[in-house]
């Protein structure tokens, strides 16, 4: 494939758009009429005709002479398209100027031959790299402003060079223009600029090497989501890197559950046994495993980092400041996961490229490397080995606040590379015999939710299905692991902390642990999913607080209710609700045996199905639709 | 892998994203050659159907050819075809210009059809190299509650990591053939073989290059009776697409109100 994406990047008025309306003039890729067509409407407005009218043919743009939006162009040259993304140089359009951005191969960079290299210059060069554009052509400007000085195009392409040389942006070549009057724009070898042997702007986009999806060969996709076919659970997502291929053994991340790929989907349908990077798919497994939208499928040598924590470079978009404490969610790949600012560890100097150290806060349109945290355990990839997964979105609400790459994973718990194979095949070992997975369930929910009655009669149910299961709950913890403990507010973070730590070990050993606590704070459960990594579970028995009171099966709500017990979180109102919980179970409105056999389909599927296909704790009931 | 290929691939890939994200979603089908590779696309996404209803805003204006087409496909295809009877002329702006008025009973019908059915995604078969407004468009483009599209305020969009949340009685647009040509779509519709209505392709000097309703859209001047004929025709032409849309070349920015407002 020839086709080559190129953004036109820069400060304001070096002269993009009247660039890109002079190489299509010239090429002969505009339709007959537009050029008499605009300056018909300049003269009609009295204003000069510009080339840029090309491009800018938004009414609002004309007035005010500047690209206020990504707006894109199809150029047609014999040796291969182009596709032009005209990229606004104004500052306060930044959002507008990576978004024409991330979708190129390439960049045009331009610079004012007498205005020289700005601050927005550097700006744009720092987020060529921040994006993902590999390659420019650097344009020096506006020769005719300095009539044609050699002196002057040498000095702004030394100091080209050494801005791209840090920030990791290769350069092809540096062509001096007037692109007014068409100097050096398609060919080259201006007279007035004769100091200058290297191609013109046309032949330098020419020159440009093809497009390389996929830089590593690792597989990566990303699952967007299962569809049902002929009693078949068909996995959909995009290669995005690697190679995909029937009887492959893959692994499904975060479960870090290893499975063979069945079959490859295609309609029309046909035999297909491999597929490559960049190829959208669908294809199934060889067992009932759960899988889910957000999982990574990957190699099982070459699997995605499991972290909750991770360094990253962003560009801040947000109207407000980045610092932190900050909580946002972030998109990547096709997961969506709660994270949180650690802290703000530099924002980039744009003067220098360097990194400055700054106040721990990043303001709109700066860039800066952060540290973020999530009570997730996520499935990361660093931008270095595979940029593909590593990009992501932060969302403030509706609102995206950054675009960035993920650096560095920091925290990396359980289960990541660094497992030793050895351990890894105990716990293999562990699972065949039990015909499960070791897990921590953990029940969280308000008094009277109903977490101790589902809890025990799940006990039960898994008990009668042959695993081994245990419920950990305060009566049976505070009798004597936590003796020492009362309940003030750090004695609850600790009685938390450690029932995190011992169901954590009971899981280690290959059991179910049930755990049952209210574990009203979020920063408590997740230290408790730190603690078991992968093999947590977080289940929230949910309702609403006068439903709770009314059962009031201990007779607490009474009992606070008339002042016996003053930190009584059923009436205090500091729950606080799960945001990320693998499964709800809203007792409000379903029955105990209801409630009960929601999460035994849950753990049928997640702890049970991985090692015993086919089992089940349920009378097989038909399984939910996978789509909305 | 090829350019068709690498464009299918990712429209596939962005038409699963609407679906598992968004509900409830609708698609527009216009029965052009664009919006009808889309919808064989979509077939290609879920392999075989297609999981949503297919929308015609009609403005009972359509040539009969393009209504023969329409129930052909949805017996042949078996689809969920929704046909919204769009409000009459004299409901809307009288201060457009007429063609462009007729076109603008199409956003109406879209704005009913949307707030009857609460949905949340429109998926709509519009391409950047159509018209210069829609060159700036977003693969995932928000709307105001009344539809209309916020072109100076539209969010970053990075990547393929989509922002896809909806927020409460508003809708997106989805537009998963941005990145397509007109010659793309056509190679694509002679690769894969997919059905096109007869009128595209030339009879006695004349054919349709832009298929709109029979009042506001005048054939083009073509030899072109085969989409071979057609894509080399594309490649040594210099009028645009549209030149047959009257409603384009009323006023300058006739198209731009037109978008700004809602439509496609």
């Amino acid at each position: 494939m020839n086709q080559l994406r190129v953004v036109a990047v820069g400060h304001v008025d070096h002269g993009k758009s009247t660039l890109i309306g002079r190489l299509l003039h010239e090429t002969g890729n505009l339709p007959d009429g537009k050029v008499a067509e605009l300056r018909t409407i300049a003269e009609r407005r009295g204003v000069p005709f510009e080339w840029s009218f090309v491009l800018d043919a938004m009414q609002s743009e004309r007035d005010q002479a500047v690209t206020i939006d990504t707006t894109r162009i199809w150029m047609r040259t014999p040796e291969r398209e182009i596709v032009l993304i005209d990229a606004p140089g104004h500052k306060e359009f930044l959002r507008n100027m990576v978004t024409g951005a991330s979708d190129a191969d390439a960049a045009l960079l331009l610079v004012d031959a007498l205005e020289g290299v700005s601050e927005q210059t550097r700006r744009h060069a720092l987020l060529l790299e921040l994006i993902g554009v590999p390659r420019a052509v650097v344009v020096i400007n506006k020769m005719d402003r300095v009539d044609y000085d050699v002196h002057r195009y040498t000095a702004i392409r030394a100091e080209m060079e050494a801005l791209l040389q840090r920030t990791g942006v290769a350069a092809t070549a540096f062509v001096p223009t007037d692109a007014r009057e068409g100097e050096n724009v398609v060919a080259a070898g201006s007279p007035r600029m004769a100091f200058y042997e290297g191609p013109s702007v046309l032949e330098a986009l020419i020159a440009l090497p093809e497009r390389a999806r996929g830089a590593s060969d690792a597989l990566r996709i990303a699952v967007q989501g299962i569809v049902r076919h002929d009693l078949q659970r068909i996995i959909l997502g995009r290669i995005e890197s690697g190679e995909l291929a029937t009887g492959r053994e893959v692994l499904i991340s975060p479960a870090r559950r290893s499975a063979r790929v069945a079959s490859l989907e295609v309609w029309p349908p046909r035999e297909k046994v491999t597929a490559r990077a960049g190829e959208s798919i669908g294809f199934t497994l060889d067992g009932p495993y759960f899988v889910d939208r957000g999982d990574v499928i990957s190699d099982t040598g070459h699997a995605p980092t499991l972290a909750t924590s991770f360094r990253a470079r962003l560009l801040w978009l947000g109207a407000g400041t980045l610092e932190a404490g900050g909580s946002y969610r972030m998109r990547f790949g096709t997961r969506t996961a709660t994270v949180e600012v650690a802290m703000v560890e530099r924002v980039i100097d744009i003067e220098s490229l360097g990194k400055g150290d700054g106040d721990g806060i990043a303001r709109t349109n700066d860039v800066a490397e952060a540290v973020f945290t999530s009570a997730q355990t996520l499935p990361l990839d660093v931008v270095g080995d595979h940029p593909g997964l590593a990009r992501f979105i932060l969302l403030d609400g509706l609102d995206i606040v950054a675009g960035g790459t993920i650096l560095a994973t920091l925290n990396t718990g359980s289960a990541g590379d660094l497992v030793p194979v050895g351990h890894l095949l105990d716990a293999r070992a562990r699972a065949r015999r039990n015909g499960h997975l070791g897990a921590v369930v953990w029940f969280t929910g308000l008094p009277g939710a109903g977490k101790s009655t589902i809890a025990m009669e799940v006990e039960r149910r898994l008990f009668e299905g042959g695993c081994h299961a245990y419920v950990l709950d305060g009566d049976n913890v505070r009798a004597g692991l936590n003796k020492d403990l009362g309940f003030s507010p750090e004695d609850r973070h600790e009685n938390i902390r450690r029932v995190g730590e011992l169901a954590a070990l009971f899981a280690d050993s290959g059991t179910i642990a049930i755990a049952s606590f209210i574990s009203p704070y979020r920063s408590d459960r997740a230290t408790a999913r730190r603690a078991a990594g992968a093999a947590f579970h977080e289940i929230y028995i949910k309702a609403d607080a006068a439903t709770c009171e009314a059962r009031d099966p201990k007779g607490h709500y009474a009992k606070a209710r008339a002042g016996a017990l003053p930190s009584f979180t059923g009436i205090t109102g500091d729950y606080e609700e799960p945001q990320n919980a693998e499964l709800v179970v809203d007792t409000s409105v379903l029955s105990v045996e209801d409630a009960v056999d929601t999460v035994l389909a849950y753990i049928d599927e997640r702890i049970l199905a991985p090692v015993r296909p086919g089992g089940s704790l349920l009378a097989r009931t038909p399984l939910e639709a996978d789509s909305p | 892998m090829t350019l068709l290929d690498e464009l299918e691939a990712r429209s596939i890939s962005i038409i699963r994203e609407a679906y598992f994200r968004i509900a409830p979603l609708g698609m527009l089908w216009s029965m052009g050659k664009d919006s009808t590779a889309l919808l064989w696309l979509v077939r290609k996404a879920f392999l075989g159907s297609v999981p949503f209803p297919v929308i015609l805003l009609d403005t009972e204006m359509e040539l009969p050819e393009v209504y023969a087409f329409r129930d052909q496909l949805e017996r042949d295809w078996n689809l969920d075809v929704r046909n919204e009877l769009c409000p009459p002329e004299s409901s809307i702006d009288a201060t457009l210009a007429p063609a462009t008025r007729a076109a603008a009973r199409k956003t109406a019908g879209l704005r009913e059809l949307i707030a009857r059915e609460q949905l949340r995604g429109v998926i709509v078969g519009i391409r950047r190299d159509e018209q210069s407004m829609r060159a700036k468009e977003r693969v995932f483009s928000p709307r105001l509650p009344d539809g209309a599209w916020d072109v100076k305020h539209q969010p970053a969009e990075l990547w393929d990591v989509y922002h896809t949340d909806v927020a409460d009685g508003q809708h997106v647009r989805i537009h998963p053939l941005l990145d397509w040509t007109e010659v793309d779509v056509w190679r694509y519709t002679q690769r894969e073989e997919i059905p096109i209505v007869p009128l595209y392709l030339a009879r006695d000097g004349k054919r349709y290059r832009s298929l709109g309703e029979k009042n506001i859209t005048v054939p083009i001047d073509s030899k072109a009776a085969s989409i071979e004929e057609i894509i080399a025709e594309l490649e040594t032409t210099r009028q645009p697409e549209r030149a047959g849309r009257l409603m384009d070349h009323e006023s300058e920015d006739a198209f731009e109100r037109l978008r700004t407002g809602g439509y496609m």
